[in-house]
């Protein structure tokens, strides 16, 4: 058998006085795949960076193949045969499926002799349960394929136990499952081993031969999958204590009512000039929420910054209340359109002005922190900042420091707090709790929630399948920039909203959500 | 314009487009390495300039223009290892200190190159390719500079390395997606600093040609402008060296249609069609620059992309 198998015992790591880890201990069997699970925050990069050598540990023994090990650089861990296939992809994608993998080899010489290389490249991947055409431009790869890319790399390395840091984050559910099944696969054969970071339940009753499961730093259960069930294992994951509340129930919008946000036909073009949105038409009622599922990349950027007036539309119309809308500031001022983008620090904040500048950019035009139209009170916009960040809880509560030195959450925070607290009418949200740590999703979630039982009409694109379902009263699916599902949540399933979001069913369109 | 005009009117353009495209192939290559590592260097132009003073006093003093070729190409690798170094400290600008480089380059130029300004200093020599013909004109237009084909070998040879040596690949990794390359153990700033002064070395070779060459004379209205139209010219070509061949010839045709129509007997408009290939250069932005677009090709990592 070629797999490695893993020991850690008694891992522990500090950062200053925060313990990050603390004495975990836990087996990777080898030619098994073996689920790490966690909240964010739980440690389970720590450690797996520990294991790789990015981030040496403080504590603790690293043992392959029964043999006690001493990993202190990732040249270290390579050298043993361990390998990681990181969430963000690190293939370069101006350069060709051949020209990334033979690049990853430490080994080259001067000049590359490219029919030899081309020809066991090919031999390589005869011998591998999936394949690459090997000349294709790594731009021109989808993300499931990207991340077969990464896998195919460590196998090319000859690493024999390969870590995945939740490998599935950008694909389609079906691509999630081929990948994980064929890793699955090799694992059974006694080709790999493989531990792999996930937050989904589903990965690990369908993957997984062994679970760990860290919360806080600290190994709460390591067991076989086969002994435990989903229920145990969130248990064990969120403490008892914290198990999700019932969502509140939503009594249904009239499906008659006037839309707020109603988009007609619109086309946008991406920065390379191709239509990113094409035709696009949908309709949003007060007092609903609307969520937009679909794999990263299919146009949901476009269509945000459409929206919110960063990007000209190609074709196609906007309307809010049936009158024509341009995203100037007026119309957003009148119409009370508010909107959490993704990526708050470039999309709604300005990083290097203070906390209390950014809380007032949408109202330091007008008064009362702004008398005459043209002269701004400063002392108001303080008062305006210290109220705000007191009641959405940013911390630290400065209203003078950059906002850019604030952490994620908090940064979210205070953008919620600007668009949150007028009367919202119209509101267009993008990925709002991604990289968010529990108790600012659930507050993010509320704070949704509570808009749309005061009669806004909210937008909300995700990548985050979860969050829509328990959120949305209505799931549209959006693929290569069409919407080619609708579905009202409580009666959406994850394998049909995937099977959309992975371009199925262009044909019989809008019919299987009409029925 | 008779049949005879049309003739003479093209052999002097096609000779214009070697002549005044060669200077122009030497920075667009040098830029276009420079590119591929991920960085902009606008003071080419500087180097150029500078490139051009070495290289003629040197040459002067030598008595070899070879070796003032060779002069102009250290002291352009020299400006650009600057460069390079520069902005390899964070929190540097490349663009902002290119243009800080180009006054630099240009200014020293001036300062250390008043003194050679009159003497006379050995030119580089010229191939004949037209013996065969007993048409002055063809044997004019195909009297071709030595450093012309240097300049074509280049060029080819660095289509090939960029894709069939580890250093080409290298580079172009660290230019398209730095973190990887970071990931695989190659130091990017490294391969930054040594691309931008291989690049700064040719653009010297190419200011070598002005003063050596084409007009042949140093003195301070010698550059038109070419270090800073290479930076077009690399988007023009695509970042491929053999597009930047075929490009710099295009641009030298532009700027040789004013002596070319000279030749034929049409004077009148001669300073508006020494300006073709500026309106060429914004020409060319204005065709592929959009605001709300990136280009395709371009590497990754250039600051005018992220």
């Amino acid at each position: 058998m070629r797999a490695l198998s893993l020991e850690i015992i008694g891992a522990s790591k500090s950062f200053g006085s925060f313990q990050a880890l603390a004495e975990v201990s836990l087996t990777v069997r080898a030619g098994t795949v073996h689920a790490l699970l966690g909240e964010n925050g739980a440690g389970k990069s720590t450690l797996v960076k520990g294991i790789v050598g990015y981030g040496p540990l403080d504590d603790g023994e690293l043992l392959v193949n029964n043999r006690q090990q001493q990993i202190r650089t990732p040249r270290d861990s390579h050298a043993l045969g361990i390998g990681m296939v990181y969430q963000h992809f690190t293939v370069a994608p101006g350069l060709s499926v051949a020209e990334n993998l033979v690049l990853s080899r430490g080994d080259l010489n001067w000049r590359i002799d490219w029919p030899l290389e081309r020809k066991r490249l090919n031999e390589f991947m005869q011998r591998m349960p999936f394949r690459l055409d090997i000349e294709r431009p790594v731009s021109s790869l989808a993300a499931g394929e990207k991340q077969k890319l990464e896998i195919l790399k460590q196998l090319y390395l000859d690493r024999h136990l390969i870590i995945l840091d939740e490998p599935t984050s950008v694909l389609t559910p079906q691509e999630a499952e081929e990948v994980l099944g064929l890793m699955r696969d090799m694992a059974h054969k006694g080709d790999i081993s493989v531990l792999m970071i996930t937050h989904k339940f589903g990965e690990v009753s369908r993957f997984a031969d062994d679970v760990s499961v860290l919360r806080k730093g600290r190994l709460v259960g390591s067991t076989q999958v086969s002994a435990t069930s989903q229920e145990e294992l969130a248990t064990w994951m969120m403490g008892a204590a914290e198990s999700a509340a019932d969502p509140v129930s939503q009594k249904p919008v009239d499906p008659s009512a006037a839309p707020r946000l109603d988009v007609r036909e619109l086309s946008v073009a991406n920065d390379k000039g191709t239509l990113a949105v094409s035709k696009l038409s949908l309709a949003v009622r007060p007092g609903e929420i609307v969520g937009i599922a679909g794999i990263s990349g299919n146009g949901q950027r476009e269509l945000t910054e459409a929206l919110l007036g960063q990007r000209q539309s190609a074709s196609g119309e906007i309307r809010i209340n049936g009158a024509r809308y341009q995203a100037s500031r007026r119309e957003m001022q009148r119409e009370k359109v508010f909107s959490l983008p993704e990526e708050p620090l470039r999309n709604a904040c300005i990083a290097g002005m203070s906390v209390a500048d950014n809380l007032a950019l949408r109202n330091f035009d007008q008064p009362p922190l702004c008398r005459q139209g043209w002269l701004i009170n400063r002392r108001a916009i303080q008062t305006q900042a210290t109220a705000l960040i007191q009641q959405f809880n940013v911390r630290p509560a400065d209203p003078l420091r950059p906002i850019g030195t604030l952490s994620g959450g908090n940064v979210q925070r205070a953008v919620l707090a600007r668009e949150l607290t007028d009367d919202v009418r119209t509101l267009i949200v993008s990925n709002p709790v991604f990289g968010l740590d529990f108790a600012s999703v659930a507050i993010i979630h509320q704070r949704l929630r509570d808009a749309r039982a005061q009669g806004a009409a909210v937008l909300l694109l995700s990548e985050d399948l979860d969050e829509l379902l328990e959120m949305s009263d209505r799931i549209l699916v959006i693929h290569e920039g069409e919407i080619n599902f609708e579905v009202a949540a409580d009666q959406a399933d994850r394998a049909t909203l995937g099977h959309y979001m992975a371009g199925g069913g262009h044909e019989d369109q809008r019919a299987a959500g009409a029925a | 314009m008779g049949d005879l005009d049309l003739v003479t009117f093209l052999l002097a353009l096609l000779a214009g487009a070697v002549r005044v495209g060669t200077p122009f192939l030497f920075v667009s290559l040098g830029e276009c390495l420079t590119e591929k590592s991920g960085r902009i260097n606008l003071g080419l132009e500087g180097i150029l300039v500078a490139g051009a003073m070495t290289g003629y006093a040197v040459a002067y003093l030598s008595g070899s223009a070879w070796t003032g070729v060779l002069a102009a190409g250290g002291a352009g690798l020299l400006l650009g290892l600057l460069h390079g170094i520069v902005c390899s400290l964070p929190r540097v600008n490349d663009i902002a200190f290119g243009i800080a480089l180009m006054l630099l380059g240009t200014g020293l130029a001036f300062f250390l190159g008043k003194a050679f300004i009159q003497p006379q200093a050995p030119m580089l020599p010229s191939i004949s390719l037209g013996a065969w013909s007993d048409d002055g004109r063809v044997r004019s237009a195909l009297n071709i500079n030595m450093l012309f084909f240097i300049g074509v070998a280049l060029a080819i040879f660095l289509h090939w390395g960029l894709r069939s040596t580890r250093w080409g690949l290298v580079l172009r990794l660290v230019g398209d997606h730095s973190e990887s390359a970071q990931a695989l153990g190659y130091r990017p700033l490294r391969v930054r600093v040594m691309a931008t002064a291989v690049g700064g070395f040719l653009a010297g070779v190419g200011g070598s040609y002005l003063s050596l060459y084409y007009p042949g004379s140093w003195n301070e209205g010698l550059s038109s402008g070419q270090g800073l139209m290479a930076v077009a010219l690399v988007i023009f070509a695509r970042w491929q060296p053999l597009n930047c061949l075929w490009a710099s010839m295009v641009f030298g045709a532009a700027g040789a249609i004013g002596p070319a129509l000279q030749s034929v007997g049409i004077s009148s408009g001669y300073y508006l069609y020494s300006a073709a290939p500026y309106i060429l250069t914004m020409a060319v932005m204005l065709a592929t620059c959009r605001p709300n677009r990136t280009l395709t090709g371009a590497p990754g990592e250039l600051s005018l992309n992220r």
